[in-house]
């Protein structure tokens, strides 16, 4: 049943993220990748990140999804315009996506995984990453929040009106 | 639950499928029952009576005949539409407001998984809702529809954030995400209930919590995204028949999910005010539903008294107020019990 779970995810995923990929329609993409995120979000689950997957869905979907969505509907004139994608510069693109391909190839058959029998029992997550947060990486912790914090400022500092420009 | 299943029958699959299919014997009939006692509520309001004829006494079979219009009906896209979203985009919105009820814990005996995040899946999954409507929004390819879907998805995203700070003050105090476990710390007589801790810190976090909750289900005073005055009936205004009766079973679903929550995280959810006095599994169903109950009529009761906000006024009152005070709850509650 495990592997009818982790093929039903792994179709989901890669089925979608096909859509999003060869889509000529931009809008089609960017719903079937809310599909994408879903389904890597029940692979973290199959593989007891508990915490992870339920943070992939508030994260991915809540925030990036949304903001995608807005910016394409918002970019584009909304109504009764196609929205399409197009195919630039094929051969650099190849190029890189060939290269990607090749260290991601490289990386999974170098990495010396650690293999440890499935089990459908699930150990809490949450407070150990709460715990290592605030002790062994309270570093990258603190500096990932501060960017966070710097972003939103700047955010908040473009949206806002000039007064001076406005006269 | 799950284990008085697993006892008779064989097949996990089978037993979780029957888990899952559990809250929705209870959100079908609910729905019917919330949707006339809207009518009923907003009529004597207004100083009128309200449905009186169907079905005989007091109109009670008001909704039931309007459940099977909508049934029968054509169902209409419309020709500029775009067909495969705008077929997709209910199952979308009441896909996510249903998966939400997974991690609600209805007594001690039932709640659909029992997992530690319970409450943060939760506030994730109810995010799908918002992907639901822009879909819905935006293949209507109208005008209206596009305006309530941008409206509901901007303000559910801006009230999800005091939400989710007014959620923390629990869970500080629970130091668990696991509904079933929030509930069992609050047993006993209602002094125990969280509202009452810390006083008056939890007390204005639940005041939080409740008006963002409002937000979060388009309920008047912010219902700004279906506003029939302006907007005709924004995201759905393009759907007809059976899909337009799945996202009004999607709206009432997450109004009792937002007020499953309150009552479960505020209000000791299952437990018997009365310490044990009425207690155990079957009475705690009773305990729950009549708790939900309770503040679905206060939605309602506050919908047919306040009038609209503005959008400036919303995100106003989102950001510069509700968040603020919903972060000095947090501070509060976190020096207290370092205390």
């Amino acid at each position: 049943m495990y592997d009818l779970i982790f093929y039903f995810f792994a179709l989901i995923t890669l089925g979608s993220g096909a859509v999003v990929v060869f889509s000529k329609n931009i809008i089609y993409s960017a719903f079937s990748l809310l599909f994408t995120f879903f389904g890597v979000a029940g692979i973290y689950v199959l593989l007891n990140a508990d915490f992870l997957a339920v943070t992939q869905l508030l994260i991915y979907v809540g925030g990036i999804l949304v903001l995608l969505l807005f910016g394409v509907m918002l970019t584009n004139k909304v109504i009764d315009v196609e929205l399409k994608t197009g195919t630039l510069q094929t051969v650099p693109a190849s190029m890189i996506v060939a290269a990607t391909a090749g260290v991601l190839c490289g990386v999974f058959y170098i990495t010396d995984w650690r293999i440890v029998p499935s089990t459908m029992e699930m150990n809490a997550t949450t407070a150990e990453l709460g715990n290592m947060f605030m002790t062994t990486w309270l570093l990258p912790f603190e500096i990932a929040s501060v960017v966070l914090l710097v972003a939103l400022v700047g955010a908040a500092m473009i949206a806002r009106k000039d007064k001076s420009m406005q006269n | 639950m799950d284990q008085i299943l697993k006892s008779f029958l064989d097949n996990e699959i089978l037993v979780y499928t029957i888990m899952a299919f559990v809250p929705l014997l209870w959100i079908v009939p609910y729905a019917l029952f919330a949707v006339y006692l809207e009518r009923k509520v907003s009529a004597h309001m207004q100083d009128r009576l309200g449905p009186m004829y169907t079905g005989g006494w007091h109109g009670w079979a008001q909704t039931i005949a309007d459940i099977l219009k909508l049934i029968q009906k054509e169902d209409i896209v419309p020709a500029a539409a775009d067909k495969k979203l705008h077929l997709l985009a209910p199952y979308v919105v009441f896909i996510g407001s249903y998966a939400a009820f997974a991690t609600i814990p209805f007594s001690s005996a039932y709640i659909g998984s029992n997992i530690n995040i319970g409450l943060f899946y939760i506030i994730a999954v109810s995010s799908v809702v918002v992907a639901g409507l822009l879909m819905a929004g935006w293949s209507s390819n109208n005008k209206w529809s596009l305006f309530g879907a941008m409206r509901s998805a901007a303000q559910i995203i801006s009230y999800e954030i005091p939400t989710a700070i007014a959620i923390l003050v629990v869970v500080m105090i629970a130091g668990s995400l696991n509904l079933q476990e929030i509930n069992q710390q609050q047993s006993g007589w209602f002094w125990n209930w969280f509202v009452f801790k810390y006083p008056p810190f939890v007390l204005v976090a639940f005041l939080i919590y409740f008006v963002a909750s409002l937000a979060e289900t388009n309920r008047t005073p912010f219902d700004i995204p279906e506003a029939e005055s302006e907007l005709v009936a924004g995201y759905h205004t393009e759907y007809s028949g059976m899909k337009f009766a799945l996202f009004f079973l999607a709206e009432y679903a997450n109004m009792f999910a937002v007020s499953a929550i309150a009552a479960t995280l505020f209000f000791g959810g299952w437990n018997s005010p009365f310490g044990d006095f009425l207690g155990g599994p079957i009475w705690g169903v009773f305990w729950f539903l009549s708790k939900g109950m309770f503040f679905i009529f206060l939605q309602m009761w506050l919908r047919w008294t306040l009038p609209r906000l503005r959008v400036d006024q919303l995100m106003y009152v989102s950001w510069k107020v509700l968040i603020p005070w919903a972060f000095a709850c947090v501070v509060g509650v976190g020096l207290w019990t370092l205390l």
